[in-house]
């Protein structure tokens, strides 16, 4: 019975939220809605971060690298006259993908600290590579990215706006809702729980023959494809690509939303993400100094509540059980 | 007649840098045979372990199971060939529940650790099997409960059910009773021989501290003092050899377990 009301109550949860989100621009203003788009970005950019963290126990701090690489997938698609969304998104599956395989190859070869530096000095070897080649990638100016065409619609006769409160706000929903669904799948499978299996204690998971280094590579792969897939959806909002988006600042940036949120809760990562977008939309209006702010805040969370949000929304309902 | 050698090792040695930790070890385990290993501390019992199951490389021979070489082949592939190991030290998955352990050693032995999509939780068979394993060793109750709440006893227990569900042919018992209590030893002991039993296993090895145990349940002993095979014999022969009695269980715990002989506190022996 209190598994059955436990159920029901995780689908009403879900349709409350599922309605929220569909209203979302009609009720809420539009600089508003703008920031959910980022959130919708973020959200499943960390999403892949969170496997590779939560589940794997491996921190990188080189996910920016898949981030623009999602997002210079889309500039250099435009450039060639590829404008079909789908077909983008297509392509920087492929690309991030491959691009994972060959830099987790090396680095899922090590653990710890060794392994989030060497993401790390990938990360940066593309930023540099951004900045280097100005004929290529535009260097620090980046490059424009015009509007793609949503399911075969072209849709360059509606104003920015519109287009991006009307259309893009569902697709990008879509997209995001599709990618949550299908890590959730990922992480109750079979392969999920060897992630596990293997992040609690490798020695003890290969002596039950897992092969760890070739499922982190997987896990690595999957990682970075979500993470680029993230920065694929956010360019269209924000309407170009320049380096920041492959600094490291902004691996920094899916850190803090991942133990913001919880990182061991599948949940965490993306309400960390939304907490984090509007945090940073409000304070970076109010207060000059609001990088000041976030570093205040992780120290707090880390020291007070290392759980994230979730955690401290988990403690809570056990103390309200407990005292009843 | 004597059944054929699963599990051999010829003229292992294994040096850490300067330190000889085994020097020379030549052994086999047998089809069949429940095999201790002991020494005192210090002897490299672990060690040896640590080669036989390949995630150390002898330094000097070589390690074959079922006649093939395999030295330092690694702990993952050893696993799959068929040979399974538990630990002294505590291995546990602390965030996984009793049942999820035993799920994820038959998922990884069935190969299924790579389906991505597949919901584990739907899987009837993989269920089913776990919770018959951990009725075996009288964990079914407490298949929900985290493997970081159990108390030390089931730790261990759950370590080596997990092994057990690998069905492997040998399986290495690295101390599975220390830091337990004594009437609990016994306890672990039993479970673990009737389970061994029933899913199939052809050889133990056992490396374990309390000679109350090892006279009990091996078939053969095989003691180790400084990296050196001092013995290799049945309980009952060794038992005469006072004096490598005491070399491997030094003079305190030899005193007391002579004692014991002579008393023939013993008699209750349950040595199949």
């Amino acid at each position: 019975m209190a598994f059955k009301a436990q159920l029901t109550g995780k689908i009403m949860f879900g349709i409350v939220v599922g309605v929220i989100l569909f209203l979302f621009p009609k009720i809420a203003s539009q600089h508003f809605s703008l920031v959910m788009l980022g959130f919708f970005a973020s959200a499943i950019a960390v999403l892949g971060f969170n496997l590779l963290f939560g589940y794997t126990g491996l921190l990188s701090i080189g996910h920016s690298l898949f981030f623009a690489v999602g997002a210079y997938t889309v500039a250099f698609s435009m450039r060639s006259s590829i404008f079909s969304m789908e077909l983008i998104l297509l392509i920087t599956l492929l690309v991030s993908g491959l691009i994972a395989a060959l830099v987790g190859a090396i680095c899922v070869r090590y653990t710890d600290i060794h392994f989030s530096i060497l993401t790390f000095a990938f990360a940066m070897l593309l930023y540099s590579f951004i900045v280097k080649f100005y004929y290529v990638t535009g260097g620090d100016d980046g490059l424009r990215v015009l509007m793609p065409h949503l399911l075969g619609f072209n849709h360059s006769a509606v104003p920015k706006m519109q287009f991006l409160m009307e259309t893009y706000y569902y697709y990008a929903l879509i997209v995001a809702c599709l990618a949550t669904w299908a890590m959730w799948r990922i992480v109750t499978s079979y392969f999920g729980l060897s992630l596990k299996a293997i992040r609690d204690n490798p020695v003890k998971a290969e002596y039950l023959g897992i092969n760890i280094s070739r499922y982190r590579w997987f896990a690595f792969i999957i990682s970075g494809m979500y993470t680029a897939l993230g920065g694929a959806l956010l360019v269209p909002v924000i309407g170009h690509v320049d380096p920041t988006l492959s600094h490291w600042f902004q691996s920094g940036q899916f850190i803090l939303m991942t133990v913001l949120g919880g990182f061991t809760y599948f949940l965490g990562p993306i309400l960390g993400s939304l907490v984090f977008t509007y945090l940073q939309d409000t304070l970076m209006s109010v207060f000059q100094y609001w990088r000041f702010f976030f570093g205040a805040l992780l120290a707090f969370v880390v020291i007070v509540a290392p759980g994230g949000i979730m955690g401290g929304i988990d403690s809570l309902q056990k103390k309200k059980k407990g005292g009843v | 007649m004597q059944k054929a050698a699963i599990l051999n090792a010829s003229d292992v040695s294994k040096f850490y840098k300067e330190f000889c930790a085994l020097d020379g070890v030549t052994l086999e385990i047998r089809q069949g045979e429940i095999a201790s290993i002991i020494g005192p501390n210090g002897a490299g019992k672990t060690t040896l372990i640590n080669v036989l199951t390949g995630l150390l490389r002898p330094t000097a021979g070589k390690v074959y199971f079922k006649g093939q070489d395999i030295s330092g082949i690694g702990p993952q592939k050893i696993t799959k060939l068929g040979l399974a190991r538990s630990f002294q030290l505590l291995h546990i998955f602390p965030e996984f529940t009793a049942l999820e352990f035993v799920k994820i050693a038959i998922i990884s032995r069935q190969g299924k650790g790579i389906h991505l999509f597949s919901s584990i939780d739907k899987d009837k068979e993989v269920k089913e099997e776990s919770e018959e394993i951990l009725h075996m060793f009288g964990l079914y109750e407490k298949r929900d409960v985290l493997s970081k709440n159990l108390p030390q006893g089931d730790k261990k227990l759950l370590d080596i059910a997990s092994a057990l569900a690998l069905h492997p042919e040998i399986i290495l018992l690295d101390e599975p009773t220390s830091g337990v209590s004594t009437s609990e030893k016994n306890r672990i002991m039993e479970i673990l021989l009737s389970a061994s039993e029933r899913t199939g296993i052809k050889s133990i090895v056992l490396v374990e501290h309390d000679m109350d145990i090892v006279f009990s349940f091996s078939h053969r002993i095989i003691a180790i003092h400084h990296g050196k095979v001092l013995a290799d014999s049945t309980p009952a022969e060794l038992e005469k050899n006072d004096e490598v009695v005491c070399t491997v269980m030094g003079q305190k715990e030899c005193f007391k377990t002579f004692s014991s002989l002579l008393s023939g506190s013993r008699e209750g022996s349950k040595r199949k």
